[in-house]
């Protein structure tokens, strides 16, 4: 019998557990970011860690480019380093520090360099906050050959997932999706569960429709599925997990069985995630096809305040349900 | 005055390993021109005093970030010639098998954390090294090498800020050669010197002549030290000039050759040390020591032509872990 335990935390205590167990595992690990202490970070996540581990957190000024840059140091001399970024539309400016310096390093030393690097960063819709603070910005970094990008959307997977991009030698920008911080789920207290990277979930199982979906979308896209289950239409729903490199394998082996795709992101649709999903499932599995895969993301607009239109701006349950509903084949008159 | 009591065996190794650069960066040009190498080169040529006299203060381990300038860095931090000329050659036994090339020459296992296409890019990496130093306690200094046109970078101030808040093991060594890229510094700098915006940042700024690598290395050992006794950063002002433009492909325009000529008479480093022995009688052996580098480098040219291609499989390698 498992001498460890199942207990039901937050997004937010999954992703501070991750942290605080590897902290006492790696010595050499150190935290970079802004209002760290006594702040806890961005949405509170290192509420209370200042006290056991300060002498390696490192309360940042404003300098997102110096805060990755020098984790990308600490994380080749030593290591891991983690640099949080408050909100990750702010990964703007730090660009060249992910996409240059920490994405290419191994290749371009031939495979000296080790990079155990993680950027951290909320990710998503919040509440009125707009443009510059809603973004869903994970293709960019999708795109970048190097990089393994993580998008959890449980606690359990959040901690897990963490703890493996901490213990593993590549660069890892690691979105947490904003609203999910408050949610709970069952996660074990094992130190050494570890979720690997690179692997999708299934988070419900269905026969006649996949719907793949990432982040925040993962738990719309499973109410989707109840009210769709409601209506005859049974869902899949799948979450990659990491969006990048992505787990092929099980979105493929899904639509296989159902022969219909959705796939819904928070992102805007133009060259997103949804899209490279959608892409591949068109282009190497065509066969399997019974119907055209659909894709959902936000409305191609910068993010408004205003609640009506910051709301009809994401992908919605109802939308998940109507698109489901009319990829379906229409039933003939009795 | 100086502190430092020079023994003739210093300066007779200051000389042959300012030497070494300038033979391997000229060895280089010349296989370009011969198109034996691909990319594009930045040749170091004229500040090799500036290499040579700082990482003569720093010990095994220590860590060094260089520039798109890189060669002089990497050898005076002892990285081997034959690899490195392979690395230009874009041959498998280059230091990143031929997928760096000039512009990412590293050799991290010895400290040197690698060349950098972005400007202005080293900094942030080598405070994050100075950053694991002083976590780990390990006593290790960190360099960062940077031209004057890279000052001009945010990621300057921001380091600058960071490194003296936090009182990291880092000095920033700043060869200012007079030119960034195409455009004299003047032209694109308010400031009328780089040492001078140390004092904003509450750390040494020392200016001195990068040409006497006396005084570089003098300027070099008390900034270490500084950082060895957890004492914070120091940035350190080299005046330096380039002989070659900005890259091999640079027609340099915006000065004659004449005036090129004229700098390498009134300036050059090695010149300036080699008259020095050659008066006190400390180089008598100066052609045998000097054909002993020149074979040191025929012998990397060799070696890299030899060396192979990387296979096609080489492609997809060391992508991820």
């Amino acid at each position: 019998m498992s001498s460890h335990n199942l207990r039901e935390i937050t997004f937010r205590e999954a992703v501070r557990e991750a942290l605080c167990e590897e902290m006492e595992r790696q010595k050499g690990m150190v935290i970079i970011g802004e209002d760290l202490l006594p702040g806890g970070g961005s949405f509170g996540v290192h509420l209370g860690m200042g006290e056991r581990f300060g002498a390696r957190m490192f309360e940042s000024p404003i300098s997102e480019s110096a805060i990755v840059g020098v984790a990308l140091g600490a994380a080749l001399t030593g290591g891991p380093a983690v640099a949080e970024i408050m909100y990750s539309d702010f990964m703007c400016v730090c660009m060249d520090e992910i996409v240059n310096q920490a994405a290419k390093i191994r290749y371009m030393t031939g495979g000296q360099a080790r990079v155990p690097l993680v950027v951290r960063s909320p990710i998503g819709m919040t509440r009125g906050v707009a443009a510059q603070h809603s973004q869903s910005l994970e293709s960019w970094f999708a795109h970048i050959p190097g990089l393994r990008v993580a998008m959890p959307s449980t606690p359990a997977d959040a901690k897990g997932m963490l703890k493996s991009a901490l213990r593993g030698q590549d660069p890892v920008v690691f979105f947490e999706p904003k609203l999910l911080y408050g949610t709970k789920g069952m996660v074990s207290d094992d130190p050494d569960l570890l979720v690997p990277l690179g692997q999708a979930r299934l988070a419900r199982e269905g026969s006649d429709l996949s719907i793949i979906a990432t982040g925040l979308m993962v738990s719309r896209a499973l109410e989707a599925a109840e009210k769709l289950q409601g209506q005859g239409v049974s869902a899949e729903v799948i979450d990659p997990r990491t969006v990048s490199p992505i787990d092929w394998d099980t979105i493929f082996a899904s639509v296989d069985k159902t022969g219909r795709a959705m796939v819904v992101n928070e992102a805007t649709l133009t060259c997103s995630v949804a899209s490279e999903i959608a892409a591949s499932i068109g282009e190497l599995r065509f066969n399997s096809l019974d119907g055209p895969v659909r894709r959902l993301g936000s409305a191609f607009v910068p993010k408004p305040s205003t609640p009506g239109l910051e709301k009809l701006s994401y992908p919605s349950v109802e939308q998940i349900v109507a698109l489901g509903t009319e990829m379906m084949p229409r039933r003939r008159a009795a | 005055m100086s502190r430092i009591t020079w023994t003739p065996e210093q300066l007779r190794g200051f000389w042959r390993d300012m030497h070494r650069i300038r033979a391997f960066e000229r060895a280089a040009i010349y296989q370009s021109s011969l198109g034996k190498i691909y990319g594009a080169l930045h040749s170091y040529e004229g500040q090799e005093s500036c290499a040579i006299g700082v990482s003569a203060a720093l010990q095994r381990g220590d860590y060094v970030a260089s520039t798109h300038r890189g060669h002089g860095h990497c050898i005076a931090v002892g990285a081997r010639m034959d690899r490195m000329m392979a690395e230009l050659f874009g041959r498998i036994d280059g230091y990143c098998k031929g997928k760096g090339g000039s512009l990412h020459i590293a050799d991290v296992g010895a400290g040197m954390l690698g060349a950098n296409g972005i400007v202005g890019a080293g900094y942030a990496i080598a405070a994050g090294a100075a950053l694991s130093a002083k976590v780990s306690g390990n006593g290790r200094v960190s360099v960062v090498f940077f031209g004057d046109g890279a000052v001009t970078r945010g990621t300057f101030h921001e380091v600058m800020n960071m490194a003296s808040l936090w009182k990291l093991p880092l000095v920033l060594v700043c060869e200012n050669n007079g030119l960034a890229q195409y455009v004299p510094t003047a032209e694109t700098m308010v400031f009328e010197n780089v040492s001078s915006l140390a004092q904003g940042y509450k750390m040494p700024g020392v200016a001195v002549d990068g040409n006497d690598i006396r005084a570089v290395h003098e300027a070099a050992l008390a900034a270490v030290d500084r950082a060895r006794q957890a004492q914070g950063p120091t940035l350190l002002e080299l005046h330096t000039q380039r002989y070659h433009g900005h890259s091999s492909g640079d027609p340099q325009v915006y000065r004659s050759k004449a005036e090129v000529e004229a700098l390498r008479l009134a300036t050059d480093p090695i010149v300036r040390l080699e008259n020095e022995l050659v008066a006190a009688g400390l180089l008598a052996d100066r052609e045998a020591l000097l054909a002993q580098i020149d074979a040191e480098v025929a012998q990397a040219v060799a070696f890299a032509e030899a060396s192979a291609y990387p296979a096609d499989e080489e492609l997809s390698t060391d992508v991820y872990a």
